[in-house]
């Protein structure tokens, strides 16, 4: 196992490396430039020389590489020209991701907390009504864009009914310590509960908008896979043993329909990640979302590079604690 | 009156836009405690279904069930899945055909015996897993304490069977069911397994029904026997009387089929043409009459009616083969 996990971790090295090739080329392949986006048209070619000079934009690309590796190992990853300028890129990306980790846990929890109970029923009762009902509310989530269903419930529940705030991580009326940039988890470690409820009730829509695909392909994964094992022996087995149906429902069935769905859950981070661009802008929330759209718009580099990398680790690791999760569950695996 | 009676026994799988099949049509049978009784019969007879029908495991929906089947005079078949559940696994419990798949992968074998004993005799993890390990020394299984740890994968097949055994005794069950218990075994297993059921029946007193196709394992288990065709029973004796003189032509093509030391080499097997997919209606006369040797006009216009022949001998058969041509039947006797 440990040695599983060793050369996982090894393989996280491959991929950053290679991905951060990838990146330095395609950033620097794309029309203008931060300098074009800094000093914008009508500047002289005086100052975009300085600047390029400055950046470090004239030298070839490979020896940009280098240097950009060289400083990235000791976690420097240059300083931001367009999301905050001036501000070291790896800052920008700390400040921001609490927000969106924040966000993305919380629509992640929703998805599990209702896609798997739901499609455990409708794969016990299936063809039933809750497990139509389920299944075409399942089908809108997927085919409904994330920014349309973003906008639809902050219309819906922020405008017309007020009942939950319109956008921000937390109202700026409220004077709330922020220790650790999770709000909730601030909130929570200070006592502070109305501040930590506040940035909850912030959180609930766009988590609601931002969970719809995950919660779809969970539930669908879980109702498959529950059709699957109650077909299994044995679950024959345990009925003839005469257990309760909390055990058999727990030890039996959901033990072993939990096995796809995990796996699952590890490729919606994908899913969430991509989709927290878009509610991060509905929503007017400062995460690492909104810093990838504004660092797009005013080719922010080094904002980019730490970001894209940054996230795609994240992936990698979660996809990492997945596989070992999956271990836990199916003693099967634990040999190699 | 008997521990387990079984009464005109049907189960009728309804599809839609499909034909309704009968898949058991009024069996009936009674096992006494400390007896074996065998249902005997090809692939498709409803063997499997009989047991499954008398455990309350067939699927609900699409499944009609009728009849009677009382353990200990308490009627079984219209017993509230509550009160079923508590008497499944304490007073009856089954042993599975395949093993492996009828084992939990994900849950180590110690909670999987364990379980039962928690949830019928109120023990606590810790004296139900103490008395898991017992259980499986007595099933012969080896280091019981590693084991119960361990999870299906890494057992073999008879250690498996045995594990099964081990979790349907676990509450010392006054009924056991076992449906082809030695199918997926190699033929060494196969005989300790049926040892291992032997010694438990005589030991417990447990009345025990053997689901089998397998004539060997009924001459080495069964005490009464049930030959079951197209879902109905055609033939039922002791053991021994079966054996000396198979009434109905199925059980004496059955026995005709098997292999015999003493046969002649270089003789055929007599298999019985046909299968019994092909004849499930009963409704147009005898369902066996297209495969049979013996078969008469009246026997595809009338069913013939199972009927005493004497103590303890029952008969469905308007031509039975007579006792003193009994052995005729058999071409290479």
């Amino acid at each position: 196992m440990l040695r599983y996990t060793v050369r996982r971790l090894g393989q996280l090295v491959i991929v950053a490396v290679v991905l951060s090739i990838l990146l330095f080329g395609w950033l620097r392949a794309l029309p203008g430039g931060p300098v074009s986006a800094l000093l914008g048209e009508r500047a002289t070619e005086e100052s975009r020389a300085q600047l390029v000079e400055q950046l470090g934009l004239n030298q070839p690309l490979h020896v940009q590489y280098w240097k950009f590796v060289q400083r990235a190992v000791t976690g420097d990853f240059g300083v931001s020209t367009g999301v905050q300028p001036g501000t070291p890129a790896m800052e920008v990306f700390l400040q921001r991701m609490p927000a969106t980790l924040e966000l993305s846990v919380l629509a992640l929890l929703l998805a599990v907390v209702v896609g798997v109970p739901l499609g455990y029923f409708a794969g016990r009762r299936q063809g039933g009504w809750l497990d139509n009902l389920s299944i075409t509310w399942s089908l809108i989530g997927v085919a409904v864009p994330v920014f349309f269903l973003a906008f639809l419930l902050k219309y819906v529940f922020a405008i017309e009914l007020g009942a939950l705030p319109a956008s921000g991580r937390q109202e700026v009326s409220i004077d709330a310590t922020h220790a650790t940039g999770f709000y909730v988890l601030d909130g929570m470690l200070t006592g502070e509960w109305d501040a930590a409820w506040n940035a909850f009730l912030h959180l609930l829509l766009p988590a609601a908008a931002l969970s719809t695909i995950p919660f779809a392909v969970i539930f669908r994964i879980t109702r498959a896979s529950v059709l699957d094992v109650l077909e299994e022996d044995f679950v024959r087995t345990a009925r003839s043993k005469g257990l309760g149906a909390r055990v058999i429902r727990g030890r039996h069935v959901l033990r072993n329909a939990m096995l796809p769905v995990v796996t699952t859950i590890g490729l919606q981070t994908g899913a969430l990640l991509s989709g927290a661009v878009l509610t991060e802008q509905v929503f007017n929330i400062t995460g690492i979302g909104q810093a990838l759209s504004l660092g797009f718009q005013r080719q922010d580099y080094a904002v980019l590079q730490v970001v894209i990398l940054a996230t795609a680790m994240v992936y990698v690791l979660v996809n990492l604690v997945v596989d070992l999760t999956y271990a836990a569950i199916d003693p099967r695996l634990r040999e190699r | 009156m008997a521990l387990l009676q079984v009464r005109d026994l049907s189960v009728r799988f309804v599809r839609k836009q499909e034909p309704t099949v009968s898949a058991v049509d009024g069996v009936s049978f009674d096992v006494q405690a400390g007896r074996t009784v065998g249902l005997v019969g090809e692939s498709g007879c409803g063997k499997s279904v009989t047991s499954l029908a008398i455990m309350g495991l067939l699927p609900g929906r699409g499944t009609e069930v009728s009849g009677s089947v009382r353990l200990d005079g308490d009627e079984l078949l219209r017993l509230p899945r509550r009160e079923l559940d508590r008497r499944r696994g304490r007073d009856m419990s089954m042993v599975f055909q395949d093993p492996l798949t009828s084992l939990n992968p994900v849950v180590p074998i110690g909670v999987q015996i364990s379980e039962v004993m928690e949830r019928h005799r109120g023990m606590s993890r810790r004296v139900a897993r103490g008395e898991a390990a017992k259980l499986l020394e007595r099933v012969g299984i080896p280091d019981p304490g590693r084991r119960l740890k361990e999870y299906s994968h890494q057992l073999s097949g008879g250690m498996r069977q045995r594990a099964l055994i081990a979790m349907a005794l676990a509450c010392e069950p006054r009924v056991l069911v076992a449906d082809e218990p030695t199918t997926a075994l190699d033929v060494t297993i196969q005989a300790q397994i049926l040892n291992l059921l032997r010694e438990l029946v005589a030991e417990t007193g447990t009345a025990l029904i053997m689901i089998t196709h397998d004539l060997g394992v009924v001459a080495g288990t069964c005490d009464e026997v049930n030959v079951l065709y197209a879902g109905r029973i055609v033939e039922s004796a002791e053991r021994h009387e079966l054996f000396a003189g198979p009434r109905h032509p199925y059980t004496a093509g059955l026995m005709a089929s098997v292999p015999r030391l003493d046969t002649p080499r270089g003789n055929r097997l007599a298999p019985i043409s046909g299968s019994v997919e092909d004849n499930i209606p009963w409704e147009d006369g005898c369902a066996f009459s297209p495969r049979c040797s013996r078969a008469l006009p009246r026997c595809s216009e009338r069913t013939p009616e199972i009927e005493p022949i004497e103590a303890g001998r029952w008969l469905r058969c308007h031509n039975p083969i007579e006792e003193h041509a009994r052995n005729t039947e058999r071409p290479h006797d």
